[in-house]
């Protein structure tokens, strides 16, 4: 076991790990943050997106102890103390840009990571940004159409059904 | 997975002291070396991470030349602008977050016959550093997931001469986000070079064929009466060998045609 140490959301951690144990379960199992959340867990579905010294990585491919030191953000950083979204998170409830939910904390923090990159990204930019995280429920569409939002733009034009 | 320890050195002379234990293994980015471990395909006792290794990260050019640390992401690699035929081939890996973790030299040393890198280097004539010597493209890739590098040994860099001009044309297979067949094109001093990765059992390869031809004239065109062996290609449930022979003549052509 080894001691490591990190920022998570803000807050100083730490914790035991094996060499083996996981990012991501390092961020659930061993601080409870269990907003990420582990879908495949072979690096495809990007459900455990978070970010690490503020690059977006899939924390299920990624070793705790690689992150020793990091400043790393997870989907509980997202609303404030009193529970007020932030604006990604309102824009995917107000256009409905999830159903089981399940993939929602990787979506949030990949269209994070996406907006700081690309401010006002088209549809095909972030459809392309999106390769890497997986949902099985929405076709995708209201996912664009929150995240169009997000970034201040019209979502009409993609409102057709 | 089963379990391992984790070493994090900080520099190359650290990792390679830590890979002299025959039981441990060099972790790049880790974004096929763990999902490898996690199917137990991989036991090492000891991993020797490579990615906190400061030196061995970053992109400079100096005298047409672009050097890349062995642990540089690949998203930093998409984002320089010296060489943009190179930049936009790792900005089309993977996914955003594997962009922000996988590394030039975790690729190159796994020399998945599939994986985009390789055809970058072989098409460019690149050179491998590693922290003992220098191994040219031609003399490096060895067949599949077979390199030229010693055990032990950890690549540092990649020199990458700036080509004249050069192309990848990539037809992604859209789950994995392998190449099902990439060719790197390039007009370099030494004239024209023509890497497939992708398409053959023996992993990346020259068409040699394809290079004579279009030193003598490059025009697509001039690939009309060339066909490549079926023999030895992937043939597998995404594509058959023939398809994937067929392939490798429309992303030469298309690749010759960005190039203009």
């Amino acid at each position: 076991m080894t001691q490591v140490t990190m920022t998570v959301n803000g807050k100083a951690v730490s914790g035991e790990a094996e060499g083996r144990t996981l990012l991501s379960q390092f961020l659930r199992d061993g601080l409870g943050l269990t907003g990420t959340h582990v879908g495949c867990d072979t690096s495809q579905c990007g459900a455990c997106s978070v970010h690490v010294n503020g690059k977006l990585v899939k924390s299920c491919t990624m070793f705790a102890v690689e992150a020793d030191g990091a400043e790393v953000s997870t989907v509980e950083g997202e609303a404030d103390e009193d529970g007020t979204l932030s604006t990604i998170q309102q824009a995917f409830q107000e256009h409905h840009g999830l159903q089981c939910g399940f993939c929602t904390p990787g979506m949030v923090m990949a269209t994070k990571s996406l907006l700081a990159e690309n401010p006002k990204p088209t549809e095909a930019d972030i459809r392309a940004y999106l390769s890497g995280n997986i949902c099985r429920c929405t076709g995708y569409h209201n996912i664009v159409k929150a995240i169009m939002a997000a970034s201040g733009q019209d979502v009409s034009a993609i409102a057709a059904e | 997975m089963y379990a391992f320890d984790v070493e994090t050195p900080s520099s190359v002379a650290e990792a390679v002291a830590a890979l002299k234990d025959e039981e441990a293994t060099a972790l790049g980015g880790g974004q096929t070396l763990i999902p490898t471990l996690k199917q137990r395909l991989a036991a090492p006792e000891k991993l020797v991470s490579l990615s906190g290794i400061a030196e061995m990260k970053g992109i400079s050019t100096d005298g047409g030349v672009l050097t890349i640390g062995g642990a540089t992401i690949h998203a930093d690699v998409a984002a320089q602008g010296d060489y943009p035929a190179l930049a936009a081939l790792a900005g089309n890996i993977g996914d955003p977050a594997v962009r922000n973790r996988g590394t030039i030299g975790g690729s190159l040393a796994n020399n998945d016959p599939s994986a985009c890198y390789p055809a970058a280097v072989l098409g460019t004539g690149a050179t491998i550093v590693t922290n003992t010597r220098e191994i040219a493209a031609d003399d490096y890739f060895q067949g599949m997931f077979t390199t030229a590098l010693e055990e032990g040994e950890i690549i540092t860099a990649v020199k990458f001469p700036i080509p004249e001009a050069a192309s990848y044309q990539k037809f992604d297979q859209p789950a994995s986000r392998f190449a099902l067949v990439g060719v790197f094109v390039a007009k370099t001093a030494d004239g024209v070079r023509v890497a497939v990765t992708g398409a053959s059992e023996e992993g990346v390869f020259r068409w040699s064929e394809a290079e004579t031809a279009l030193n003598k004239e490059f025009r697509s065109d001039a690939l009309m009466d060339l066909n490549i062996n079926a023999m030895n290609m992937i043939g597998d449930l995404h594509g058959t060998k023939e398809y994937r022979a067929h392939l490798v003549k429309v992303m030469t052509r298309r690749a010759i045609n960005a190039i203009g």
